[in-house]
């Protein structure tokens, strides 16, 4: 063959070669080095709060919790998840504060988080990470991090600079409507009496294949008080009346389903379906031992809220496949990483016997 | 005069291009979701069985090649590039077995629940163990990173011996038969 004909050839094979690296760079995500991925997500996280090898990168203080679900199966009716048959299950969990701070001094205004894990027979699991905000400020995976780089602490002030914090809600109303609700929120005295709301909407399915809009929420059943000041001096002042408030007697919520009507938003954390929505009482969680993170199952599990049995599947709602997006990746970062001690110790949980 | 024994078996052609699709999709799906949020879980709910249903077929094949023997090269192969080919080979039925392997085992590590399809489940391989996880996690990329250059190394030595060797290579794995020598 001449060189008139095989340099052509070569030249094809070249190009044939090339398309298919520069498909895999171009899905890898390496030729749009702008556009929003877990890693730089986690790396924004990382940048705002510094890294603290070993922790979360958000609710980074925490402890375990253990306990179990007692369903009464009245969920059967809309979920045919194994979870929602009458009879117990066992449960892990985690109570934990918002920040990527792991020592930060407990806040009550902080956000508070409840993980949970209802493990099922047959390798099945349900997890759900909750937080006690009844709406979610952020409609879209972009506006909580579009927040969270306006929140970064100004190195000279030690706090967020206004002038980024006032332009990002002046782009996000949906925002600024979310916190008025929030400021008329009474703030639980502990976590103990807190409610927890599962943040997304999800969607249940039945044996008979209907499929249902749902939200869920747990409510405590330790009586509501207000918060006081009394105990702040005590940097984890709300970790360490959980500890004592389990020690006393099992801690118990009731499992609630909201259900959707056709129409209720499911792709819009911010906006509160109507308050008449039916509310199912589907069984009673019980967590009656606290154990510190160096000891705690729940330390090393990714409390992602796409984990989910037969029976629940997401909703359409944005912000979870990047929350399970995102929590994967931190998850991948700490398991890699040294443990550090946690702010509340073995030694701590110990202490309150 | 046809000689069957210059084209791979039926069998071992349809494996072949059936898998190439699969594990090239599978590649490309697992780039795409680590660097995804808004797609990430339905790239994940279709990687986790399409990587154990490599496995299977990886088995299979591997079987298949037992009863059904490739042919021998074509006399258009240096020993070098005999040696070459057999090594890529192995790497690549290497990688559909350890790829899949790896990627049960860090998730049996991580305790998370392996969904195939609804409630069918794969029970873990390994125990709870977060350097496990990270170890594993770290070598599924590079094996892929890996299954990937291979794959283009593969591509290119093939396309080269058919367009420029001239040797009819690709005919060896059409998937339709070829009633002549070359």
């Amino acid at each position: 063959m001449t060189p008139s004909r095989t340099l052509p050839r070569l030249a094809l094979i070249g190009v044939v070669l090339a398309v298919a690296a520069g498909g895999f760079a171009y899905l890898g995500g390496w030729l749009t080095p702008h556009e929003l991925t877990p890693a730089r997500f986690v790396d924004t996280f990382q940048r705002v709060n510094g890294v603290h090898a070993g922790f979360r990168r958000n609710h980074a203080k925490g402890l375990g919790v253990a306990g179990l679900f007692e369903s009464n199966g009245q969920g059967l009716r809309y979920s045919k998840a194994v979870v929602f048959q009458p009879g117990r299950v066992p449960v892990i969990g985690r109570f934990s504060l918002s920040g990527g701070q792991p020592h930060v001094a407990d806040d009550g205004g902080a956000v508070r988080g409840l993980g949970l894990q209802f493990s099922l027979p047959d390798g099945e699991a349900w997890r759900t990470a909750m937080i006690n905000l009844p709406v979610f400020p952020f409609r879209t995976p972009e506006a909580f991090y579009e927040n969270l780089v306006a929140s970064k602490p100004d190195p000279k002030t030690g706090k967020p600079d206004p002038a980024a914090m006032k332009a990002f809600l002046d782009r996000h109303p949906e925002t600024v409507e979310v916190l008025s609700i929030l400021k008329r929120q009474p703030v639980a005295s502990g976590f103990d009496n807190t409610t927890f709301y599962g943040l997304n909407a999800f969607r249940v399915i039945n044996s008979a294949g209907e499929s249902t809009p749902v939200r869920w929420l747990l409510t405590p059943m330790q009586p509501a008080e207000a918060s006081s000041d009394a105990s702040r001096a005590d940097r984890n002042y709300l970790f360490d009346a959980l500890i004592a408030q389990v020690r006393r007697h099992p801690l118990r919520w009731h499992l609630v389903l909201i259900i959707g009507q056709p129409g209720d938003p499911t792709r819009d954390a911010t906006i509160a379906w109507p308050a008449d929505r039916e509310r199912v009482d589907v069984g009673t969680l019980t967590l009656d031992r606290v154990e510190a993170e160096e000891t705690s199952a729940a330390t090393d599990l990714n409390f992602d809220p796409l984990v989910l049995p037969a029976g629940i599947a997401p909703s359409d709602d944005p912000l979870l496949s990047a929350r399970s997006a995102v929590y994967s990746r931190s998850f991948t970062r700490r398991e890699g990483e040294a443990k550090q001690p946690s702010a509340i110790t073995a030694a701590d949980v110990r202490k309150a016997e | 005069m046809p000689t069957p024994r210059a084209q791979f078996p039926l069998v071992s052609r349809l494996l072949h291009w059936t898998m190439a699709v699969m594990i090239l999709s599978m590649l490309g799906i697992g780039v795409a979701m680590v660097a995804s949020l808004a797609d990430y879980h339905v790239l994940v709910s279709i990687h986790r069985p399409l990587g154990i249903a490599i496995l299977i077929l990886a088995a299979v094949r591997f079987v298949n090649r037992r009863f059904n023997p490739p042919p021998p090269f074509p006399a258009t192969m240096s020993p070098l590039e005999r040696r070459l080919a057999t090594a890529s080979e192995l790497a690549m039925y290497g990688l559909m077995f350890l790829l899949p392997l790896v990627g049960w085992g860090m998730l049996s590590a991580a305790r998370y629940p392996i969904v195939l399809y609804g409630s069918l489940h794969l029970p873990f391989i390994l125990p709870h163990s977060p350097a496990l996880y990270a170890a594993l996690r770290r070598a599924h990329t590079m094996l892929a990173y890996l299954f990937f250059v291979t794959f283009l190394a593969h591509v290119g030595a093939i396309l080269f011996h058919t367009l420029i060797v001239r040797d009819g290579m690709l005919k060896r794995m059409a998937p339709w038969s070829i009633r002549r020598e070359w």
